[in-house]
């Protein structure tokens, strides 16, 4: 009554975003012109001191971007984003080259001691006392690689964890032998931009039979205004090797908004498995929509050999606008594909997101589980594409997309593709629209749970079976972030 | 101790309760019985704070404090309790995690600290046993795919565990077969205490037979009107509710 309508205009007043990441780093940065032409692609090269046919590369790239069409087939509705009125690179000052973690600047290593990323070796991510796993962490900081720490230890096992920009330098053969063979530099409008721009980003190489000993992770973070953050991941296993990575990001609250573009790139030979996790925290703009980031990403695995495996799971919490779907090409015979979704919308964000599972091998197999959940005004689309080649003898998927609607101001779209050239294939579709309903809510709160309480526990049910596939670091900061991502969707 | 005073209630702008008073001490056990649409149901809601319920007017007292300015939860921590007629389904959520988050949102609401895993299951595990509920139902999401008897069972299975001060119980008799209504009858009994009240909302005598009641009383139309001992109840059960349903009109 009173009291529960009292409960509900306090749980309003609080922003919608309780987004604790929204400070801002006061680091003196180093940047290019504002603006994009040849010379803007030359300086982030020439600054990268890449070799003559990388930034070739890149200019036909950016040449073939200016003939390029920014796509609208997406349900996200922005205001046209002027591209010269961007940044295209900034690097704190202090950073001239990657260096050890002890002449890294401890602004630097405040900044992501607060959000809870370690940088000093032998440490563990925020939030689980008593893990005995430790995590290889990648620092992005808006363009470049502030630290990578563990290197030595992986180098022990023959892994290779550096800045992208490094690896061009130290192992050049495998960047040209690998980069742009999953997203060609022509693939879209994004992916385009990124090639042409891309400043920095992760490598990984894990040699034949190696089982990575410990978690990988990047740590993206946009700190400069006006800036865009294009990074490039490129993440290599050789025959019969495993590695599991996690990526998380993060950006101050600021009202303008900024652009993501990113590219991932993973490859998978024979035998091997790849594990990519995603914990998507992008400042997602205020209640009314102002502000937040922009995420248009690409990205997409090359299950290249035969019986290997790529796994996506992602939850997605933030941005203001979310255009991205993980895809599996899966060329090796018995190859296998996955999809692991959370995709949490409130406020004003909207979300268009899914995969798509491209069977060209035999007997290739691929599973999807998408879980959308809306709240606010926002709006969230499942889109995915499941697609059997004619030679994709046995192909198999399996895909379930369950939205939940917090609310009755909020829209859950479902929109698959799926088609099949070859007779053989079975494919399965299964998909939900449910509302958590004010009986489910009143009878967890007749048990003594708070509004909020209730909605957080019947949305982690909800998402459940996507939880379990996350690393455990994660699933635990993963679960934390579900119910600050739904503050103030009851109501 | 619960005071139900002429209490008046409406959804959408309908009227269901009209002026309903009822006392139900500590210790005592209170049976509310009468026909289809009496407002039986509607009672309990409003008395648990559901907040699509409007009062217009009266008031209800637990432990002589008023609570209907208190949040559902709020009077769930204040030790109020309601078994549902029809206990709802949370999907993903297992039976053991519903159950301690409940039991730690009320401790919590109380300044206590929260109970310890070993604590918790020592505490479950006993009121399972009690209760006929096997440790594969509590790994169970909560009450999906549960027959009506085995939600009913989980019902008091909560009730024995969160200890409330005052429970009613919504025609739990309803769905239930005769052994499962012994093993509730008995849930309820071992929770008889001199510190705790029951009201029991029930179409039929037979509960009663287990759950022997101190006072019936006879709700039609939003009102008391009919009160005495359990005796009432097996002239209920010989005549109907006619001559009270009349009575009311």
């Amino acid at each position: 009554m009173a009291a529960v309508q009292e409960t509900v205009d306090k749980v309003k007043s609080i922003d919608v975003d309780a987004y604790k990441y929204g400070f801002v780093t006061d680091i003196e940065s180093d940047k290019a012109e504002k603006g994009l032409n040849e010379d803007t692609v030359r300086f982030i090269s020439a600054k990268k001191g890449e070799p003559e046919w990388l930034t070739e590369w890149r200019l036909d790239a950016y040449r073939r971007w200016l003939t390029m069409r920014e796509p609208t087939w997406a349900r996200v509705d922005y205001p046209k984003i002027d591209y010269q009125d961007l940044y295209y690179y900034s690097a704190p000052k202090s950073m001239s080259g990657p260096m050890s973690l002890d002449e890294v600047d401890p602004e630097l290593l405040r900044t992501y001691e607060k959000l809870g990323i370690p940088l000093r070796e032998r440490e563990i991510l925020a939030g689980v006392q008593g893990a005995s796993t430790r995590v290889a962490v990648d620092a992005v900081f808006d363009s470049v690689s502030v630290a990578t720490t563990f290197k030595a230890e992986l180098a022990k096992a023959g892994v290779i964890f550096c800045p992208i920009s490094e690896a061009v330098q130290s192992h050049p053969e495998l960047v040209r032998k690998y980069m742009g063979t999953v997203v060609p530099v022509t693939d879209n409008y994004f992916a385009t931009l990124n090639s042409a721009v891309y400043s920095d980003g992760s490598f990984v190489y894990i040699p034949p039979g190696v089982r990575c000993p410990m978690e990988l992770s990047t740590y993206f973070r946009i700190n400069e205004q006006n800036t865009g953050q294009f990074e490039r991941t490129l993440i290599i296993a050789d025959k019969g090797s495993y590695v599991s990575y996690l990526e998380g990001c993060t950006a101050p609250k600021r009202d303008e908004n900024q652009l993501h573009a990113a590219v991932v790139e993973l490859i998978a030979l024979d035998d091997a498995e790849i594990k990519y996790s995603t914990v998507q925290n992008w400042y997602p703009g205020d209640s009314e929509g102002k502000g937040g980031i922009y995420n248009f990403v690409t990205k997409r695995g090359d299950c290249r050999g035969a019986r290997s495996k790529i796994s996506w799971t992602q939850v997605e919490t933030g941005s203001a606008i979310t255009w991205k779907y993980p895809s599996c090409i899966l060329r090796g015979d018995e190859s296998r594909g996955e999809f692991y979704s959370i995709a949490i919308s409130n406020g004003r964000q909207q979300v268009d997101s899914g995969t798509k599972m491209l069977h060209l091998g035999r007997n290739t197999s691929s599973r999807i589980i998408s879980k959308g959940i809306s709240a606010g005004r926002s709006n969230n689309t499942y889109r995915g594409q499941v697609f059997a080649h004619r030679k994709a003898t046995g192909a198999r998927n399996f895909t379930n997309c369950d939205s939940l609607l917090i609310g009755n101001k909020c829209g859950a779209h479902t929109i698959p593709y799926i088609e099949s050239r070859n007779a053989n294939a079975i494919f399965e579709h299964e998909a939900t629209t449910s509302k958590i309903s004010d009986d489910q809510l009143f009878y967890c709160m007749q048990r003594g749970l708070s509004a909020e309480e209730a909605t957080a526990l019947i949305v982690n049910g909800f998402v459940r079976d996507v939880l379990q596939q996350l690393p455990m670091e994660f699933a635990v900061e993963a679960q934390k972030l579900i119910s600050v991502s739904l503050e103030g969707s009851v109501g | 101790m619960l005071e139900i005073i002429n209490l008046h209630a409406e959804i959408d702008g309908k009227k269901i309760l009209n002026g309903l008073t009822l006392t139900v001490k500590d210790g005592e056990v209170a049976a509310i019985m009468g026909p289809n649409g009496s407002g039986k149901s509607t009672l309990s809601y409003v008395v648990a704070g559901r907040s699509d319920y409007k009062v217009t007017g009266g008031d209800v007292l637990l432990n002589g404090q008023s609570i209907l300015e208190l949040g559902a939860h709020e009077r769930a921590a204040k030790g109020l309790f309601l078994a549902f007629q029809y206990p709802l389904e949370i999907p993903g959520v297992t039976t053991m995690t519903f159950l301690k988050a409940s039991i730690n949102a009320q401790r919590k609401q109380r300044g206590e600290p929260e109970l310890s895993t070993p604590d918790f299951m020592k505490k479950v595990r006993a009121a399972a046993a009690k209760m006929g509920v096997k440790d594969e139902m509590l790994r169970r999401p909560l009450n999906v795919g549960f027959s009506g008897g085995e939600k009913k069972r989980l019902e008091i299975l909560q009730m024995v565990l969160l200890e409330p001060s005052f429970a009613i119980l919504d025609e739990t008799d309803s769905g239930l077969d005769i052994d499962a209504l012994r093993i509730v009858g008995d849930g309820v009994n071992s929770l008889r205490a001199k510190d705790r009240g029951f009201l029991v909302i029930t179409h039929y005598q037979r509960l009663l037979d287990h759950i022997v009641p101190d006072t019936v009383h006879v709700q039609s139309q939003g009102r008391i009107v009919k009160s005495g001992g359990p005796e009432l109840a097996h002239e209920l059960e010989k005549n109907g509710y006619r001559d009270y349903v009349a009575a009311a009109a």
